[in-house]
This record gives C-alpha cells, structure tokens and sequence, in this order.
C-alpha cells in the first residue's frame, strides 16, 4: 500500500480515531485510502454521509438523481431549506465539504440502472446501499456480486429497520451470504408500500444509517466483526433488537450479468395504466363545475383524508372489495389515491366485478395540487 | 405454544399486535395458527401450494428455519418465532 499522510490539521481532526488503540494511526490510513460509493442520498444516505466525511473516509460517491423536496427535511437531516430544487448529490457534495474539506467526493447525478451499475461501481471498494426500492437493492446487490464488492445494507419502513453486510469476504477469502440468499426473490409490487407512501418516522433512517455507517468504518478499517452473515433488526415501536444469522443459500443462482430488476420485481409492465380508463384533473374539475352527475371514490387511507382530500368518498384500496354496493353503476365514477396508482388497483378489481364507468384520476391528489390548487398540501 | 413476532408490514393484519401467541407444536402448526387467528394473513405468508413465500423468512430464535428442520422444527413455549420480510425503505 502506497504510504499515506495525513497533514497537521488532519491529525488534530482525526485525533479521537487516533487514540482508539485498535483503531490508531493505520485504521485512518485506511479510511483515507477507502473509495465508498453511497447510494441514495435520502434518509440513510444522510447519516451515512455525514459520519463517512466526517470520520475521514478519503473518497466518495454521492449517487441520486433526486432533487430536494420540502417533504425529505423531516429525516434528511443532509440538506436544509435552501437546497430545496436542488439536485439531492449536488446539494450533499457542498453540505460535505463544508464539513470536510480533506475528503474527495465524485458527484453521480443519475440513477443507477443496469446499464451503468457496473462502470459506476467498478471505481469503488465498498457499496453503501440506502435506496428505497426494490429494483434497485437487487441490482446493487447483483452488480456487488459480480463486481466482487462488499455491499453494506440497511432498509427501513415506518417503525422498523433492518442492517446487514452483504457479500463480505472472510480470512479465508470466502464470500459470505448476499440479499438473494436472504431474500431471493421481492415481494409482489404494493405489498410492502416505499416510504413514500407507507412513512417513516424521522428519526429512524438516522438510527439506521448510523448504525450502517458503523458498519462501513469496521469493514474499511478492518476493526471488530463486520455484520457479515447476520441481519440486525431493530423496531423502534418496542424497542425490541434482534440479530439473525444469515446463511449462504444454496439454490441462489450465480449472478454473472445484470437483468432487467423492474421485470424481476412484477413492476416492468405498466398494464394498470394500459388497462384503465382515465381522466386528467383538468376534466375532473370541469365535471365539478358543471356539476355533471358523477361519483368522486377515495381509496387512500384515513389518516391521508386528514391531509387533503378532494370531497371524494373514502374507502380505502383494502376495503373495496367488502364495499362494492357503495360504488354507483349508473353514473360515471373517478377513482382516485396519491398518485394514481392504488386507485388503477382498485379499478382493475372493481372491473373483474362487472363495473365499466370508472376512470382513474390521472396523477392523483399529487397532479391536482401542482396543476390546480397549490394550497393544497402534499405529501 | 410460541410467540410470533409480527413485523411492521404485516401488523395491518393483525390488529395491529407485535406480537402473537400461537399454538402448536411445530413452526407450521404455529404459523397456521397464526393464519387462523388472524385469516387476511394468509395470503401474504403461504403462496398458492400453501408454502411460505420466498420473500419472508422465518426465524426460531436467531435461526432461519431453513438451517433447522423447516416448518417441522419443533417449538415449545419459551420460543420466539419471528417473521421476516423484505423491506426496502431508505432514500425517500
């Protein structure tokens, strides 16, 4: 290994690391050296962030294709009200080095896809995985595998998270266990809702993610034992922990190429909007105003009525099947949720019943409150 | 007799309980008891033939059951059974 200094100021910086007898001069050394690429710069990716720059690890990658919205600041604790538009890695990149400016951070403003996994992640030791959909945590896991790269996970959804170091090479130089032998396949699309439309409470991904970042300096470093081979839960309702032990599974397929994850994941076709008629939010307030004979539904839940709602009458997705009476046949009836898509699941079942007057509000409660009423609160 | 552990994703099923206690003297036995407590469970655990879903684990203790002896790996009443599911949440 090619000797690495650090400066003056360096030292002082780094002094706490420095006097962990374990850790010392030559676990920094190693972070200096260390290429990190952190994928997703949302919730996790914003501890996860701030604890690698700030602890030292040389270089990093900041990849997302987002911008900030006022909705992230609950939990993103990376970017504040002034980096609201802004591209989400651009915006970490100049909150970071502030914060260290002996750090190097390559910005990759663009999503990670199939195509352009592999290049991206080749330049890096270690993968950070902090994305919030399933397409993506198979293809980070897969392109690791092919690529030969640790890939530390977390995930979380609402009350509860889940940490684990996938594909960690022992003292033996075996791989250990990756997601597929964990999970080898993703739940079907709308059981388990992201965080956009399940939640998460705020303080959780800074939980989480501190806890991954943990994990990342102990792997770089090679100080203590990694979380290779086990899976750490953590519910932040009971405050119960669990630590599971995670096997190599020997019915995972070898991974040798990238797929097409949207397709393994059921969400690659796009049938719902093919099948379903719609109407535009313009039309729907159109239909309001000339007070056309129609039914408004609203299959979201409750608790998002209280946030905004359209008058629609609410019966949630889960509940439709059990209110089928309550849907009129005699006249035409607008379907809507957020964004559009719980409501096309509604009427694809509502259809199989027999009903053909209904039609999905394009875009949602979202598109009406861009396009129509920006008092509207979105969520 | 176990204790099933509900994970977040599933507890809209189960009245909103963390916890459940099942009885039985297997895992199957166990989960199924589950099932039948609370029936708007079963289709997100069993698939079509009635096997557990690829996309949940199943843990006795610290153990995935598919390192002991499957849904027949013996439970008795001090056992934690936790069900595992894929979750993906983190960057929105």
């Amino acid at each position: 290994m090619a000797q690495v200094n650090f400066s003056k100021q360096e030292l002082e910086r780094y002094s706490r690391h420095l006097i962990i007898p374990e850790f010392n001069i030559e676990g920094q050394r190693k972070l200096k050296k260390a290429k990190v690429l952190v994928v997703g710069t949302g919730g996790l990716g914003s501890p996860l962030l701030l604890y690698l720059a700030a602890a030292g690890v040389g270089n990093i990658g900041i990849l997302d294709f987002d911008v900030v919205d006022d909705s992230n600041l609950q939990r993103q604790v990376l970017f504040t009200v002034d980096d609201v538009g802004k591209p989400k890695s651009e915006a970490a990149k100049a909150r970071l080095q502030k914060l260290n400016p002996h750090v190097n951070f390559t910005v990759h403003n663009t999503m990670l896809t199939s195509e352009n996994a592999l290049n991206i992640i080749k330049d890096y030791d270690l993968v950070a995985d902090g994305t919030d959909n399933f397409p993506t945590r198979y293809l980070v896991n897969d392109a690791c595998v092919i690529l030969d790269k640790v890939n530390v996970y977390a995930s979380i959804f609402r009350f509860e998270g889940q940490v684990s170091v996938f594909n960690y090479k022992n003292v033996d130089g075996v791989n250990g266990p990756h997601y597929r032998d964990l999970f080898p396949t993703p739940p079907p699309p709308g059981l388990v809702p992201s965080c956009a439309e399940g939640g998460v409470i705020g303080v959780l991904p800074g939980i989480i993610g501190s806890l991954q970042a943990n994990e990342v300096l102990k792997v770089i470093s090679g100080v203590g034992d990694p979380l290779a081979g086990r899976l750490f839960l953590f519910d932040a309702l009971t405050f119960e922990t669990r630590t599971m032990k995670v096997h190599k599974n020997k019915d995972t397929p070898a991974i040798t190429q990238l797929i097409d994850y949207e397709i393994f994941c059921g969400l690659g076709e796009k049938e719902n909007d093919q099948e379903v008629k719609e109407i535009t939010v313009e039309e729907l307030s159109s239909w309001k105003v000339t007070k056309k004979d129609f039914q408004l539904v609203d299959v979201r839940e409750g608790y998002e009525y209280e946030i905004a709602n359209l008058g629609g009458q609410l019966i949630p997705l889960g509940e439709i099947s059990s209110h089928v009476n309550d849907i009129r046949s005699d006249v035409d009836v607008v379907v809507h949720c957020r964004s559009g898509k719980r409501s096309a699941d509604a009427i694809l079942q509502l259809e199989k019943l027999g009903f053909k007057n209904l039609y999905n509000l394009k875009g949602g409660i979202l598109a009406w409150a861009d396009q129509l009423d920006p008092e509207m609160a979105k969520y | 007799m176990a204790n099933i552990i509900i994970p977040t994703p599933l507890r809209k099923f189960t009245a909103n309980q963390a916890s459940v206690e099942t009885v039985g003297g297997t895992v199957q036995e166990s989960v199924e008891s589950l099932a039948k407590q609370f029936p708007d469970l079963n289709k997100h655990i069993f698939d079509a033939e009635g096997k557990i879903r690829q996309f949940i684990r199943i843990y006795v203790g610290d153990e995935d059951i598919n390192a002991l002896n499957q849904e027949n790996t013996k439970v008795e009443n001090s056992t934690v059974i936790s069900i595992i599911p894929a979750i993906a949440g983190g960057a929105q």
